[in-house]
């Protein structure tokens, strides 16, 4: 039956890039639990997110692929290696000892939920193969036109409230980030260090002269 | 709406083939336009420091950078011990790849008729169109991220922290001025863009974007794509006096001529997406023959007037610190940029909310500006870590250590190309 459903409604281009991008997706997936180095995962998260990408544009959503790669490959990842790179966490983790004990085997059971809602979901009647229910293929106009008037017209508070909320996360994020210095700290702390480091200190304003990150010219 | 007519009936050989020789096209095109643009910004540079640059391989030392690229294609490649092998020799690829990816969605000509294929003279035409330049852009992180910490070296690190982190904070006013380019304009389409900017005002003032929109969402633009492409004077991440190289102090041979491949070639890509979004692209003057030809002349003509203006900032500006390059990206250019995106939303309505929005925004600027100077007069240091909110005096420095001479930095114009090609 899925045979007969896949040589029906799927050209051949599209299964292809069904499949390689799939199996990229799956690859990757695996990739950023398997591998040991966290930079590596971040890299592995970043394929399966192009890989999505790339599935998205496969479908006519454009749009969606693009904030995909907009969004969680250009900002969340980049953040996250941004972190890993600033605190230096990247190393191998010990991965023998696990700190929370109960944490496996939930993994397991949630795992095999979740599997179980996704063959559940793929028996239902209402994956018909069809791209998309609006839209260009329907003789719509283009599915970036479709979103935006949802977006602005049916979706329009939910749309606002969102935005505030991430509004008020920002201004929350630096209140809860911001430290109270005095503008003598700098020279206070410079007091205690040898003379050698003022002048260093001086002379170049960019580089914090305690972390050992000197730049001589 | 958004898509080639190549493909309006259905894709055969002849369509297949068109397709392959339009991006075969496009990157030897790019390759070509990256040698001479190298030599182009040495010669300039040259003048501009008057010296003489280079003249000996080929006329005006044209092929001096061929030279220089099969020279560095024959070094020993070098992998540093404490380099992480996989992502020190992925990295290369990752800058290349979004610099001539973005060259693909701008239009370069205007619609030809080939074998009796209509098509549009760039390479592809995505419903998504200018999104996948902001895309791209936010890919193009990853090279200099990931070659900055897999180099295994503190140099390398640092300036690939200090990219990353400009490359992030310029995104949004790029993306901002982006937004007012494709409000005005209804799609997403780069060829949408360019049709929309075609026709004049009182039949001789070009009815381009950057008039249209007024002058200020394309200095934002500029200003943006500067920092995005680390040009001087927004060049911190490779600074050569205080991290010898920056990112790819520790890439050597065929490498390293990628990473200088990649920065050569996002400026071009880069200067022509500005051609696109704000210049009209190929529109200009077109006189009754050869019709497919103006276009593409006009579209190079004022590409090459932006890559003159780049290599002019490198000659004529000093690099700035890092706590002035922030305070313009958040505290100046993203302010500006999103009351300006208001202030063309609102005159798309009528032009009284129009006005009245401008009015508003600029209540509000002279809001932001007392607060911020009086948060400055507060002395309440926030980015304590990178810089002293204020230089210590020579009074200060003397009471702390006596006899003590205060150095004060001193900023220097352009570097003068050193040894080899940079």
């Amino acid at each position: 039956m899925i045979g007969h459903l896949l040589l029906t409604t799927i050209a051949l281009p599209d299964l292809f890039t069904f499949i390689f991008a799939g199996l990229a997706a799956l690859v990757g997936a695996g990739g950023v639990i398997l591998a040991r180095n966290p930079v590596h995962s971040a890299l592995m998260l970043v394929m399966t997110l192009f890989s999505v990408a790339v599935l998205f544009v496969e479908q006519d959503a454009q749009f969606l692929a693009a904030v995909q790669v907009i969004v969680y490959a250009g900002a969340i990842v980049v953040l996250f290696l941004f972190v890993i790179m600033l605190l230096g966490v990247d190393r191998r983790e010990v991965t023998q000892r696990d700190p929370l004990p109960a944490q496996r085997p939930l993994a397991v059971v949630a795992a095999i939920l979740v599997l179980l809602e996704i063959g559940l979901l793929a028996r239902s009647h209402w994956s018909t193969g069809q791209r998309a229910v609006v839209g260009p293929t329907n003789g719509g106009q283009s599915n970036i036109v479709e979103l935006a008037r949802a977006v602005f017209t049916t979706y329009l508070l939910p749309f606002e409230a969102t935005s505030a909320l991430l509004v008020i996360a920002v201004l929350g994020a630096v209140v809860l980030a911001r430290r109270a210095a005095t503008p003598t700290d700098t020279v206070s702390k410079l007091n205690t260090e040898s003379s050698n480091i003022l002048v260093e200190a001086v002379a170049d304003p960019a580089i914090s002269s305690d972390d050992g990150q000197r730049s001589h010219q | 709406m958004g898509a080639d007519q190549l493909f309006s009936h259905g894709v055969t050989l002849a369509v297949f083939v068109i397709v392959i020789v339009k991006v075969l096209v496009a990157f030897a095109a790019l390759m070509v336009a990256v040698m001479l643009m190298i030599w182009f910004e040495r010669k300039v540079i040259s003048d501009m420091q008057n010296r003489i640059g280079p003249n000996r391989a080929g006329p005006w030392g044209m092929l001096q950078t061929l030279a220089d690229g099969i020279k560095l294609f024959f070094k020993e490649d070098l992998i540093p011990e404490n380099s992480n092998r996989f992502v020190f020799k992925l990295a290369p690829y990752l800058t290349l790849m979004p610099a001539f990816l973005i060259f693909t969605i701008v239009p370069i000509g205007g619609i030809v008729t080939i074998f009796g294929h209509t098509t549009e003279l760039q390479v592809a035409d995505p419903p998504m169109g200018i999104l996948f330049l902001l895309a791209m852009s936010s890919v193009a992180v990853y090279g200099v991220m990931l070659a900055g910490w897999s180099s295994g070296s503190k140099y390398p690190l640092i300036g690939s922290i200090r990219a990353s982190a400009q490359m992030i904070s310029y995104e949004a006013a790029m993306g901002l001025s982006v937004a007012t380019v494709v409000l005005i304009t209804g799609s997403l389409s780069t060829r949408d863009i360019v049709l929309s900017q075609m026709g004049t005002f009182f039949s001789f003032i070009p009815k381009w974007n950057i008039l249209r929109l007024g002058v200020v969402p394309f200095i934002i633009f500029v200003i943006a794509i500067t920092a995005e492409l680390n040009r001087p004077p927004f060049d911190l991440t490779e600074a050569e006096q205080e991290l010898v190289g920056g990112f790819h102090t520790e890439y050597s041979s065929i490498r390293f001529a990628m990473f200088f491949l990649a920065e050569f070639m996002n400026t071009i890509t880069m200067s022509a997406v500005i051609v696109t979004l704000f210049l009209g692209g190929p529109d200009g003057y077109d006189p009754s023959f050869l019709h497919w030809l103006w276009p593409i002349l006009w579209f190079l003509a004022k590409t090459i007037v932006f890559l003159f203006g780049y290599v002019w900032l490198r000659g004529a500006l000093p690099r700035l610190r890092y706590d002035q390059l922030m305070d313009l990206g958040w505290k100046v250019l993203i302010p500006i940029s999103l009351a300006w995106i208001l202030i063309v939303a609102a005159m798309q309505v009528n032009r009284y909310m129009g006005f009245g929005l401008l009015v508003l925004s600029l209540l509000c600027a002279v809001l932001l500006f007392r607060s911020m100077s009086i948060g400055d007069q507060s002395g309440e240091a926030t980015d304590i870590t990178l810089a002293p909110t204020h230089w210590p005096l020579e009074s200060e420095a003397k009471q702390i250590a006596p006899g003590l001479k205060v150095v004060r930095p001193t900023f220097r114009s352009g570097t003068p190309e050193s040894g080899g090609s940079k």
